[in-house]
């Protein structure tokens, strides 16, 4: 391409849509919905980002995977900008991100079931374990048990199958 | 930049974003001493998790105080280069590991506190303070229901871990009170819209303890001698080994980067 050119924004989220997640590299950083705006000012190209949690240690891979993606394709002039607000929420997961999930072995994200931090009316839910209902990513079964809030990364949690015994990891709410 | 902050006092504002910072940074390094140790591999996981969310927070929190100073400094080095008497945060969050129920315990209590400031500061006038809330409450509500979770089941356990957390209750109850204790730079920053009174969050705290405590058939302590010193820079012992160990790379080799 001639390095002067300036590709068009589609195209430009179209190269990011192949670039995978660092961790969960079945899904893309547009499939995560972590990639919140792309856009040209004059000649530099803005990619606006947001992170998943605060202490995601995959943050600067991402963005180190992005610069070197659009490097790659001959963009030159790049910035790459921090966004926080909204906060990113597992609800801006692509229905495509999801199905890939699954098929990996990560159970996808049931939305509206975040924590939210108000106890007094969950206590007696607590004190029995969680209720909801995720199923098995790999025989679809919903006999499932939670073995911990928190998985092999912040995003996960980590459950397992009662029926084939299978442990794996579910993809939390948030 | 947000109207409240041409109101506020800088130097106050400053020191109340390193008291959330601090707070969460200590709270992050005590839970990371976990790593390796703890009593089951998915709970070495939650809690290096957890500590890494703090962390996270702190990066927020402390870049922002940086930021609102203006003197050049970054999230780092004020993590790293400060020593024990600028470090602004509760004395609870530096209290050491204990057992495994002592840890839950004073993550528990903590975490009922965070989730009620962090959801107040939501509505700060000040969008930068309001969108590191809006982030960090996400995270700190998987921290509550975790710990609340586990203080029950530890407190309405066995006879062994039912006396542990009665006496790590014991134990750090006396450090909670000031967290809810309102001062000078409390003031300068709930009057200029950015943060609340510390005491109003008292309240909700208190029922959402009280509620769990009571879950796990564990005593309320009531009113009992409440420490203070922390948001003020007069700390413990604990924290000088904890940044000895924490800051000691920035120490011994200055702008070390990887």
């Amino acid at each position: 391409m001639n390095s002067t050119a300036k590709p068009d924004v589609d195209q430009v989220w179209r190269w990011l849509s192949e670039v995978p997640d660092p961790e969960i590299p079945v899904i893309s950083l547009t499939d995560l919905g972590i990639v919140r705006d792309v856009e040209w000012q004059d000649d530099t190209l803005v990619v606006t980002v947001t992170p998943t949690y605060s202490g995601c240690p995959a943050t600067t891979i991402i963005n180190l995977d992005i610069e070197t993606a659009l490097r790659a394709r001959g963009v030159e002039k790049l910035r790459l900008d921090r966004r926080l607000s909204p906060p990113w929420t597992t609800d801006w997961l692509t229905s495509e991100g999801r199905e890939k999930l699954r098929a990996y072995g990560i159970a996808p994200p049931v939305d509206g079931t975040a924590a939210d931090g108000r106890l007094l009316g969950r206590i007696s839910r607590l004190a029995g374990g969680s209720n909801l209902v995720i199923a098995c990513p790999r025989c679809n079964s919903t006999a499932t048990e939670k073995i911990s809030q928190f998985g092999s990364t912040p995003c996960k949690a980590s459950y397992r199958c009662k029926d084939c015994l299978e442990p794996f990891d579910y993809f939390k709410c948030i | 930049m947000g109207a409240a902050v041409e109101t506020v006092d800088r130097t106050a504002f400053v020191d109340w974003l390193q008291r959330i910072g601090d707070s969460a940074l200590i709270l992050g390094h005590r839970v990371s001493e976990w790593c390796g140790h703890s009593p089951a591999l998915e709970e070495d996981i939650a809690l290096a998790n957890q500590a890494l969310d703090l962390i996270g927070q702190c990066q927020l929190w402390l870049g922002l105080a940086a930021e609102v100073e203006g003197k050049g400094r970054t999230a780092d080095q004020m993590a790293y280069l400060r020593d024990v008497a600028a470090f602004r945060n509760a004395l609870l969050v530096e209290r050491p590991n204990g057992d495994f129920g002592q840890t839950l315990m004073r993550q528990f209590l903590f975490d009922a506190w965070h989730i009620e400031l962090l959801r107040a500061l939501r509505s700060s006038l000040d969008p930068r303070v309001a969108e590191i809330a809006a982030k960090a409450e996400k995270e700190v509500a998987y921290h509550l229901e975790r710990s609340a979770e586990l203080v029950i089941r530890l407190g309405d356990g066995t006879a062994e871990s039912h006396e542990r957390m009665e006496r790590a209750l014991a134990l750090l109850f006396p450090y909670t009170g000031e967290l809810f204790m309102d001062d000078d730079v409390d003031r300068a920053v709930a009057a200029a819209g950015i943060g609340p009174l510390p005491s109003s969050l008292k309240p909700a705290w208190e029922q959402t303890v009280r509620a769990v405590l009571a879950e796990a058939t564990l005593t309320w302590p009531g009113e009992v001698y409440q420490h203070k010193g922390g948001k003020k820079g007069v700390h413990s012992e604990y924290l000088g080994y904890i940044l000895a160990e924490m800051q000691f790379l920035q120490r011994a080799y200055p702008g070390a980067t990887w």
